[in-house]
């Protein structure tokens, strides 16, 4: 029996687990995926939106330009990149250009700080590789860029300390209010009883929704497809750069990344399977046309990986983040597309405050406010280095040879609180397997720690859970490994 | 930290023949630098034969090809380190590098020889859509799980790309019990050595279908289908052509990437076509005292041809650090140019005075060409024009000069290596 049930480790999941994580409850999360951040929270543009795009007075811009303005004191608290590298809403059509003007006109009245219309030569100045055709854009200095597994990541793990608990392949099948006034969970795993249960299931929030209300949900998943290319041209672009806005979205974006790579994306077309994240050739041709209709020569022959990320739209295109009518206790955090990377704190401390307004809770005194992540050997002098290896020695072997990883931050990264269990939950925690080899060095050797540490059979270790087996079984015969 | 006259970063076929030749040309002062945790690099996963052919005249495997390397290094008394990572190469031929024992560390080398070797493109460099799911693999990844690990990635395979390795691998996983169901490739011509076709594809009755790729990968957590088409001269899939293979394993052997990002950051000038140093006659690269060989320089198909180059720079490097920096300002450097279908030549200038009496000049061809000659110009004039009944991008080409002939043409600038129809 818990006080609170939150649905979902994605970022909305895992945020309201931290907020919550300050009371005195207890809460556990239930994720049907075998790791946190492993559905629309792991494909996305990675983007700290400046709060411009949502309409005035929706919840979207006002959980979006509070979820910037938390983004500096939480990434310093959580330990993750973060960085207000500046947003750029181009635009390449004279007659367009109030559009920009009306971008300006939405973002002050939501409360955006620093828009600046810029000319043309503006413009340029800033981006040199910006198209020949920009005609003028909207600058927003607060716009960021953040690590989204990290972000996700963090925040679970700072719950986790502060005593949330967290079950993995724990798909929710039925949930019914019993005569006990409590909300039972049947899962795959057993079944869950819990005061308040929040609905942050992504994707399939509707599908929740829908358990416990006569009010019918329906999400449509709006799918985007993006390339990631090489570090190499990671400084193609210092800012990130919308093209305007459509009813589909923000549109195709070009930006670098906190850790040095460039990308381009999304693509978005509305597609009925909650499982959808295949790329398509139309797709990946469509972000490369696209993108290069604001930015010049994009070196898209440094592409290292493509992939395709599902947006939980609602099509009245707004948060839902509420009570449900007809389900007293029940929390929806529905509808959560883009900006829900950027709103994702402000989205935990609202439902946070929700709960405890609701339930009354007090606040731990002894609540844990901060976490350190993988210790980065990146940018560490001979010195410090040797002092690490000295300490310990496993972070004098390099696993992953693109992006540098050693053996100490893999080995950090399967232990630690919700410790990586997969060659994805490694990539994600350490980006070992992220670089420009996309894993075919260091699969084998992260499957013999994974395999060392956990006891985890060879057969057993995956990809990213459940059936996504590396190996199938051993060849002939019993191998020694020395 | 020691100082050496000569680091050779990377311990697999390249780093051991230059190693030796080093040696055996007399400098005592030699240390390999390996990442793994024995010698013989990428040799050691390939447990099938054909190698060293042209070296011992015999038919070895990979492991017992690299031995004999090996063996030499021991012998001979030269020094390496394993489980060994090398970090940086600076433009003054400070190497740093790292493992558990030693910490991080510098070695201010009077030469280094580049061996690192060559990497798979991967599947995102590909473009390939469809799903993300587990059992994709680059084929040299699944030939270490299989040949070394001991483990089987599936029963059901279709492979991209008909590069060596990937053929090797058709012919492996069928030894193991698996079903290769088709090798794809892009090209109208097979990526990969004519003798791996019949032997790996023909013997096994594994279809090769030219001008395919694949157009999508089905499989949320493992790859349950891949579907391949034709595609056109353009190289776009033709649709209507879709043909679906249900499996749970996709092998990618699309073409080798030199790996030279040490290179890049110490400043060595690469050529955009092979993706490796540009070097002259001695393997030495723009940096003076920093050489090259195998296949971080350009992509070989018989290590055989990666020791005799491999060679040459060793030997290179000894002469380097007897004569000193022999100053490339004041001399009269030959260009060799590949116009008309020759890709690229390794190496791409000669300085006469330091020619050795016969130098190979290797390189590739852009195209399939039947009954067509490799011309070779010294200047404006035709010097050499040789009828090959075929020659084919998966096929390495080689013509050797002779310095007494160069020496004749009083003033040549410039040695054209081409493709003729007649």
């Amino acid at each position: 029996m818990y006080d609170i049930v939150i649905i979902g480790a994605g970022v909305s999941g895992s945020a309201v687990a931290r907020e919550v994580s300050r009371y005195d409850v207890s809460a556990c999360v239930l994720e049907k995926c075998e790791d946190v951040c492993e559905g629309t929270s792991k494909a996305n543009s990675a983007i700290v939106h400046a709060g411009f795009d949502a309409e005035e007075g929706s919840l979207m811009a006002k959980l979006n330009v509070e979820g910037n303005e938390m983004m500096d004191q939480l990434s310093k608290d959580l330990d993750i990149p973060f960085k207000r590298n500046g947003s750029l809403v181009v635009c390449v059509h004279k007659e367009e250009l109030d559009g920009i003007k009306d971008l300006y006109d939405r973002g002050v009245k939501n409360g955006v700080k620093g828009l600046k219309i810029l000319s043309r030569e503006e413009a340029l100045e800033l981006e040199p590789n910006l198209s020949e055709n920009v005609e003028g854009a909207l600058f927003a200095p607060t716009g960021g860029i953040v690590c989204p597994f990290e972000l996700n990541i963090a925040m679970a793990e700072n719950a986790n300390m502060n005593g949330v608990e967290f079950r993995f392949n724990t798909e929710v099948e039925d949930i019914k209010k019993c005569d006990d006034g409590l909300w039972h969970i049947r899962t795959n795993n057993g079944e869950y009883v819990s005061r308040v249960v929040v609905n942050a299931a992504g994707v399939h929030a509707d599908e929740i929704h829908n358990m416990v209300s006569a009010d019918k949900m329906h999400i449509i998943e709006r799918r985007g497809d993006y390339c990631l290319l090489d570090k190499e041209v990671g400084g193609f672009v210092s800012h990130t750069i919308f093209p305007q806005p459509t009813k589909y979205g923000k549109g195709v974006l070009v930006t670098p990344t906190v850790h040095g790579n460039l990308l381009v994306g999304p693509t978005a077309i509305d597609i009925e399977d909650k499982e959808g994240t295949n790329t398509t050739a139309k797709g990946l041709d469509e972000v490369f046309a696209k993108a290069s209709e604001n930015v010049k020569n994009l070196p898209m022959r440094n592409v290292i990986t493509s992939f395709a990320g599902l947006r939980a739209h609602l099509e009245k295109h707004e948060f839902v983040i509420e009570e449900v009518k007809d389900a007293e206790n029940f929390i929806d955090v529905a509808g959560i597309e883009s900006p829900g990377l950027s709103a994702s704190p402000a989205i935990g401390k609202m439902v946070g405050n929700m709960l405890k307004d609701k339930m009354g809770l007090k606040e731990k005194s002894d609540w844990i406010a901060t976490r350190k992540g993988v210790k980065s050997t990146e940018g560490l002098s001979i010195d410090e280095m040797n002092a690490l290896i000295k300490e310990n020695p496993a972070y004098g072997t390099i696993i992953c040879r693109c992006e540098s990883i050693t053996e100490g931050e893999i080995l950090d990264a399967i232990h630690r609180p919700l410790g990586a269990r997969s060659l994805d939950g490694v990539k994600r925690r350490t980006r070992a397997g992220m670089g420009r080899c996309q894993a075919g060095f260091c699969s084998p050797r992260t499957m013999e720690i994974i395999n060392r540490e956990l006891g985890l059979p060879y057969e057993k270790i995956t990809k990213s859970g459940g059936k996504s087996n590396i190996i199938l079984e051993r060849t002939k015969g019993e191998v020694s490994h020395s | 930290m020691k100082t050496y006259d000569i680091v050779i970063v990377g311990g697999g076929p390249a780093g051991l023949a230059a190693a030796v030749a080093a040696k055996e040309a007399g400098n005592d002062s030699i240390l390999i630098l390996e990442r793994d945790h024995e010698l013989g690099g990428i040799l050691n996963q390939c447990i099938h034969n054909g190698f060293g052919l042209h070296t011992f005249k015999e038919e070895l495997t990979g492991p017992e090809y690299a031995y004999r390397f090996i063996k030499q290094v021991l012998d001979l008394g030269i020094e390496y380190k394993l489980n060994t990572m090398v970090m940086d190469i600076a433009p003054d031929k400070t190497v740093t590098a790292m493992n558990r024992e030693d910490g991080m560390f510098t070695i201010p080398a009077k030469a280094v020889i580049l061996a690192m070797g060559c990497r798979e493109r991967p599947r995102g460099a590909l473009n390939i859509p469809g799903y993300r799911p587990a059992g994709i693999f680059s084929a040299g990844t699944a030939q270490r799980l299989v040949n070394i690990e001991g483990y089987m990635p599936g029963r059901e395979v279709v492979i991209l790309g008909s590069g060596d390795i990937g053929l090797i691998m058709a012919r492996r996983m069928t030894l193991e019990g698996a079903k290769v169901k088709v090798v794809a490739e892009l090209m109208p011509y097979s990526g990969g050595l004519k003798r791996n076709i019949v032997q790996c594809l023909d013997d096994y009755g594994i279809p090769l279908k030219l001008s395919h790729t694949v157009v999508d990968i089905e499989g949320k957590d493992h790859v349950t289908a891949v579907t391949i088409a034709k595609v056109g001269p353009d190289r776009k899939p033709i649709p209507g052509t879709e043909i679906r293979y249900t499996c749970d394993t996709l092998l990618l052997s699309c073409g080798l990437i030199p790996e030279n990002e040490l290179s890049r950051s110490a400043g060595v000038k690469m050529s955009p076509v092979t993706s490796g140093p540009v070097v002259n006659e001695s393997l030495e690269t723009n940096i003076p005292g920093v050489f090259a060989c195998g296949n971080v320089l350009h992509v070989h198909d018989l290590v055989d041809y990666v020791s005799e180059e491999a060679k040459r720079a060793g030997e290179n490097a000894v002469k380097y650090i007897n004569e000193g920096c022999r100053d490339s300002e004041n001399q009269d450097f030959i260009e060799i140019a590949a116009t008309d279908g020759a890709r690229y030549t390794v190496p791409s200038s000669i300085n006469l005075d330091r020619m050795s009496d016969l130098l190979t000049v290797r390189f590739r061809v852009g195209d399939v060409y039947k009954d067509s000659f490799v011309s070779v110009y010294f200047d404006d004039e035709r010097i050499l024009h040789n009828q090959k009944r075929i020659m084919a991008p998966g096929e390495m080409e080689q013509i050797i000069l002779k310095k007494s002939q160069l020496k004749e043409h009083e003033g040549l600038k410039k040695i054209t290596v081409k493709i003729e129809a007649e």
